[in-house]
């Protein structure tokens, strides 16, 4: 039996890791700290087709948002993924990002996803506390949310019942490489051995590939979300401003911003999200969290006095080119990456999962992988655009 | 009497109590100048006075302002932390429901 080390417990890793023990491989999760406890604990649970525009990341998207439903139907207790099918429902503010925000959901549309103009009625009707100031607004019923860390771990947990080992508080340190093959992790509690080595280890999976011996452009992208007081039901769907897209496409290190609203289960309300490029530097900047609440306001003028009872923050795994790192790398043997999916890895870490799995029994996955290739150049060189 | 207040007689430190009257959703509850709001619903025999998604009663968790569990309503301002929250004297205080106010 192939034995497979997956290097990192997000939900990425988690996913992998899940897909490839059922497929029958002997696989081992290593993890520098816990399960789910850095990226995977610091997002909002985004499983989204509404924000990717019509290309492979949205084939991505929509392979992963078919997925999702059926691996929760395969898990003994699914309740902890706090799964909500909510929609979502994207609104432009001025009249120029309007047309903008037509011409994409138009596209998206072409490309399969389900996206309904809404008119002011209707939107009243689905998002009552939301500004009547829109100039235009889209209904994504495809997009749905989880609660990431109790996804996460609910996908490891059904790992480890498929014969999976978690090993915790083991950080990876350098390879055991044989004639360009790497056979083991060097880790401070000794070599982790294996036949296959999967690199999922989010922002941190550049700093893995340079100990493993091999460069791979994947670097943090800073992102704070504001949580409020749990409130009564006040926000419906994940909305969004249309600037959103925008916003997480753009390459600049500085901050970017756009409201993203949505509530949680336990009625909290989660305000994002801002884009920077700031290395690992994880203090809190009230003046980011400042334009964050501003934006929302805007969105929900009635959240005016509501308490923020906290702020956290968190590193997107970010690439050059926006698109996710999924295959073989060609430069060492055994090493395989399933990382740069920025802000999007809950939701597109079911799909990444089954591609990875296809990819390695030698089997044809059911999209198109070549985008995703480890050996293209954001990724060999990093494109140092900010 | 609650076992979550000590009675100032029974108090080896000899404190001398002010005493102080707030309702709770119109009901009259005597509490100790100096108390919370928490404290004073504690003292009075309340232990929970919100609910959790799944309908599980919800109170006093941390007790320091962190984890906003003892949300309130005081004089008609919503989300007051009731353990941050010093009792006065003639405080009104409701409890919150999950449901919107406006559709109840």
């Amino acid at each position: 039996m192939t034995r497979v080390v997956v290097l990192g417990a997000g939900m990425v890793g988690a996913a992998c890791a899940r897909e490839l023990a059922l497929a029958g491989f002997e696989v081992a999760v290593v993890d520098r700290g816990g399960p789910a406890a850095a990226t995977t604990a610091h997002g909002e649970g985004n499983v989204l087709v509404s924000d990717k525009p019509p290309g492979p990341e949205l084939e991505l998207a929509l392979l992963s948002r078919r997925l999702w439903p059926r691996i929760l139907a395969a898990l003994p207790d699914a309740r902890a993924v706090e799964w909500e099918p909510k929609g979502g429902i994207v609104v432009a503010t001025t009249g120029g990002s309007a047309d903008a925000l037509r011409a994409f959901a138009a596209s998206q549309r072409a490309a399969g996803v389900a996206a309904e103009d809404l008119d002011a009625a209707a939107l009243a009707a689905a998002e009552p506390h939301l500004t009547r100031d829109c100039a235009a607004a889209v209904h994504y019923p495809g997009d749905a949310q989880v609660q990431p860390a109790g996804a996460a771990t609910a996908l490891l947990a059904d790992a480890v019942r498929a014969g999976a080992v978690l090993r915790c508080g083991r950080e990876v340190t350098g390879a055991v490489a044989r004639g360009g093959r790497i056979t083991g992790v060097r880790t401070a509690e000794g070599v982790v051995g294996g036949d296959a080595f999967v690199n999922a280890a989010g922002p941190w999976s550049g700093e893995v590939a340079r100990r493993l011996g091999v460069r791979l452009a994947v670097r943090p992208r800073r992102g704070e979300v504001l949580v409020t007081a749990p409130q009564p039901p006040t926000v419906f769907h994940k909305v969004y401003d249309a600037g959103y897209v925008g916003a997480v496409g753009a390459d600049s290190g500085d901050l970017r911003a756009s409201a993203v609203v949505e509530s949680t289960r336990a009625g909290t309300l989660l305000l994002g999200s801002s884009r920077r490029r700031v290395g690992f530097d994880a203090r809190i900047r009230p003046e980011v969290l400042s334009v964050i609440a501003g934006r929302a306001l805007r969105l929900f003028p009635s959240l005016a006095r509501v308490p923020v009872m906290r702020a956290y923050g968190g590193f997107r795994p970010y690439v050059a080119d926006h698109l996710p790192v999924i295959g073989a790398d060609p430069r060492l043997d055994g090493l395989w990456h399933a990382t740069g999916h920025e802000g999007a890895g809950i939701g597109l870490s079911a799909g990444t999962a089954a591609v990875l799995r296809d990819l390695m029994l030698g089997r044809e996955p059911g999209i198109d992988t070549a985008p995703f290739r480890v050996d293209r150049p954001a990724v060999r060189s990093g494109g140092e655009t900010g | 009497m609650s076992p979550r207040l000590v009675r100032a007689a029974d108090d080896a430190v000899g404190r001398r109590d002010t005493p102080l009257r707030i309702t709770l959703d119109g009901e009259p509850l005597t509490g100790v100048a100096g108390q919370t709001v928490a404290g004073v619903l504690l003292g009075s025999g309340r232990t929970a006075w919100r609910e959790g998604p799944s309908g599980a009663p919800r109170g006093v968790f941390c007790g320091i302002g962190a984890c906003f569990d003892c949300l309130v309503t005081v004089n008609g301002v919503r989300d007051v932390r009731a353990c941050r929250r010093r009792a006065r004297d003639g405080d009104a205080v409701t409890t919150q429901s999950r449901a919107r106010e406006d559709a109840r």
